[in-house]
């Protein structure tokens, strides 16, 4: 198999023209800064925005009363629902997400066969499809709640801004298998924590009924952790030739 | 290879073809290419979306024109969309904006170096020191908010150290106008430098304006705000010291002499296989648009293009580091000031420059914030106190 990192001339170190680093600091020398101060000058600098921001979003309460009346809404009186719903509305959001995701990978096995020979396809398949289960069980989760799951709560927001990233190197077509899956391991770690959270959650605030199905997507995002790991493993290991 | 800016016809407008494959190509490596290719890139966006732009603002003035600068804009416009989409998605905004900084040292130097004009030599230098400034600041933002070196960017051919301070940069609109240089007695070289500077500048501009609020961190959406207001100065400046009396046909056939020019200097240096190509195609396209110029102002205006243009090209534009020669101006003429369209020593500048500069710095200034104490090394400052931090160790054991 072969490695990346072995083809091409990458000219980002300092090491491909030695003469110019040392020029480069000698210019330093003799040209100093023309401010005094260091990084806690910036974080002093930031603190008036902090201090004045305002929230990036609000959780949406349940819209109606006929939905505030709901079962499940009914478990959480006296207690903060919103919590719940937002973190559920997250989890919803990763799922479509992480399914996106999947799709992305799945694209690009038809045209790079290089490293493709260590992930079956089917089992790749059957994880896009197990994400993709994941959306409806939150969707419902929500809607018994008499929440509106098309809402972007915050924690769905600051999940999309987190998988820009894992995107931007899944769709990016010179990202070989072995680098979209390194994106895909970073959103399953985030995912499966996502999960244990969200069931330790809807443990306490007594919603018994979601902690049982929850429980079962939980192991299925094991599972996909536990593979991605060993077709990272083994990816690395044949394009190191050690294996 | 010898052009004729004259009698050249490059290729026919209607063969000046496309398709949307075709405008979506393969993108530079951002680690591999040379950095010199990505400079090239930026800077031919720059003059492509200034034909664009004053394509747009010519139509509007005269309708006789409208037809064919609405053919040639066409081109144009896919023109610039294919160069610009050359850079790699892994290439961040502010990764980009270190290279924009780099084009505006490493080519405005170049500039200046040749530049026949004194006066317009003069004006380059000064505005060389401004964006020599702006590198370092963006690349402490670089380092402070993402630990990422800047010189995986420039490639060791550019210093990464203070010019002109920004924070002093900032002048009352009066002292951004120049005097402009005389359309019948300044030489063709001089005309070309003006009219890539002011493309590259007002190009610099707009990527800033577009890419400052897209940052999260204030103290950066206050450094592409400032920095964005120094460029908009340039433009100002840059736009100055061309003669406003050219008539627009004129300028038509400057700004179509000026992509030529500015093709062929990309392509007798391009070492990229696959981007020079690029270059290639489009200097025969600039030939095809300068070709229907040169007819309408003969069949419509009623002159010769010779009364406007050389017959052949000067020297292209030589992209290389410029390193010993920047450094020289900053340590000649770092302290110059502006007092309208004259240099002045900083004792020296007006009142009306240092009340605006006040007033703007009142609640701070964020490129010397961000720069507090800041100083490139290799690696990034991390690695420089993780050397502090082993020496005190040691000492302390």
């Amino acid at each position: 198999m072969d490695s990346p990192q072995t083809m091409g001339m990458n000219r980002s170190g300092i090491d491909m023209s030695p003469q110019a680093a040392r020029a480069m600091i000698d210019a330093v020398r003799e040209f100093p800064p023309t401010s005094q101060g260091g990084t806690e000058t910036l974080t002093s600098y930031r603190r008036t925005y902090v201090a004045q921001a305002d929230p990036i979003e609000t959780v949406p309460l349940p819209g109606t009363v006929k939905g505030a009346a709901k079962a499940g809404m009914q478990k959480l009186m006296g207690r903060h629902a919103e919590v719940l719903i937002d973190k559920l509305g997250g989890r919803l959001a990763f799922e479509r997400t992480g399914t996106r995701l999947y799709d992305a990978l799945i694209g690009k096995f038809g045209a790079r066969t290089d490293e493709a020979t260590v992930v079956p396809p089917d089992q790749l398949n059957q994880f896009r499809a197990e994400e993709a289960s994941h959306i409806g069980l939150c969707w419902d989760a929500l809607r018994r709640l008499g929440a509106d799951p098309t809402c972007v709560t915050p924690n769905a927001d600051t999940n999309a801004v987190a998988s820009i990233g894992l995107m931007q190197i899944i769709a990016d077509p010179r990202m070989t298998i072995a680098q979209s899956l390194h994106a895909i391991h970073i959103a399953e770690l985030a995912d499966n924590d996502g999960w244990v959270h969200l069931i330790n959650l809807a443990k306490e605030m007594g919603q018994d009924e979601m902690v049982a199905q929850f429980r079962k997507a939980l192991e299925e995002e094991d599972r996909h952790l536990a593979s991605l790991r060993q077709w990272m493993e083994q990816i690395s290991l044949s394009q190191a030739g050690v294996e | 290879m010898a052009i004729n800016l004259l009698t050249d016809s490059g290729t026919p407008i209607d063969q000046q073809r496309f398709t949307w494959r075709d405008l979506v190509q393969k993108p530079i490596s951002k680690l591999n290419v040379d950095a010199f290719t990505r400079v090239r890139i930026i800077l031919m966006n720059g003059i492509e979306s200034e034909s664009v732009r004053f394509g747009h603002s010519c139509a509007r003035m005269n309708r006789a024109l409208q037809e064919p600068l609405a053919r040639v804009r066409r081109k144009e416009q896919h023109q610039q969309t294919l160069v610009n989409w050359l850079l790699p998605a892994d290439q961040s905004p502010l990764e980009t904006t270190i290279g924009y900084e780099q084009v505006a040292i490493e080519v405005t130097a170049s500039l200046a170096r040749v530049e026949p004009d004194p006066y317009i030599a003069q004006v380059l230098r000064f505005g060389l020191l401004e964006d020599f400034d702006h590198l370092y600041r963006y690349a402490a933002l670089l380092d402070r908010l993402q630990g990422i070196d800047a010189n995986t960017i420039t490639q060791g051919y550019t210093d990464i150290v203070p010019g002109r301070a920004t924070v002093d940069e900032h002048r009352d609109p009066i002292d951004d106008l120049r005097d402009h240089y005389d359309k019948k007695t300044a030489r063709p070289l001089t005309k070309l430098h003006a009219y890539t500077i002011m493309a590259g500048e007002h190009q610099t501009h707009d990527y800033y304006m577009h890419y400052g609020p897209w940052f999260s961190d204030p103290l950066a959406r206050q450094l592409y705000a400032e920095i964005a207001s120094i460029e908009e100065q340039h433009v100002t400046q840059y736009e100055s010291i061309i003669d406003p009396t050219e008539s627009w046909i004129e300028k038509w056939l400057l700004h179509e002499a000026n992509e030529v020019y500015n093709y062929y200097s990309c392509l007798v240096q391009e070492e990229h296989p696959h981007v020079k190509a690029i270059w290639e195609r489009f200097l025969d396209y600039e030939l095809g648009h300068l070709r229907l110029a040169r007819d309408v102002c003969k069949d419509i205006e009623r002159r010769d293009p010779a009364e406007f243009l050389p017959e052949q090209l000067p020297e292209p534009i030589a992209y290389r580091s410029n390193r010993e020669y920047v450094r020289q101006v900053l340590r000649d003429e770092v302290q110059l000031r502006a007092d309208g369209p004259r240099f002045v020593d900083r004792s020296q500048e007006p009142e009306r420059s240092l009340a605006y500069r006040r007033q703007m710095n009142e609640d701070g200034s964020p490129t010397q914030t961000v720069a507090a104490g800041w100083q490139w090394t290799p690696g990034g400052e991390l690695l420089a106190q993780r050397s502090l931090l082993e020496e005190g160790m040691k000492k302390a054991a």
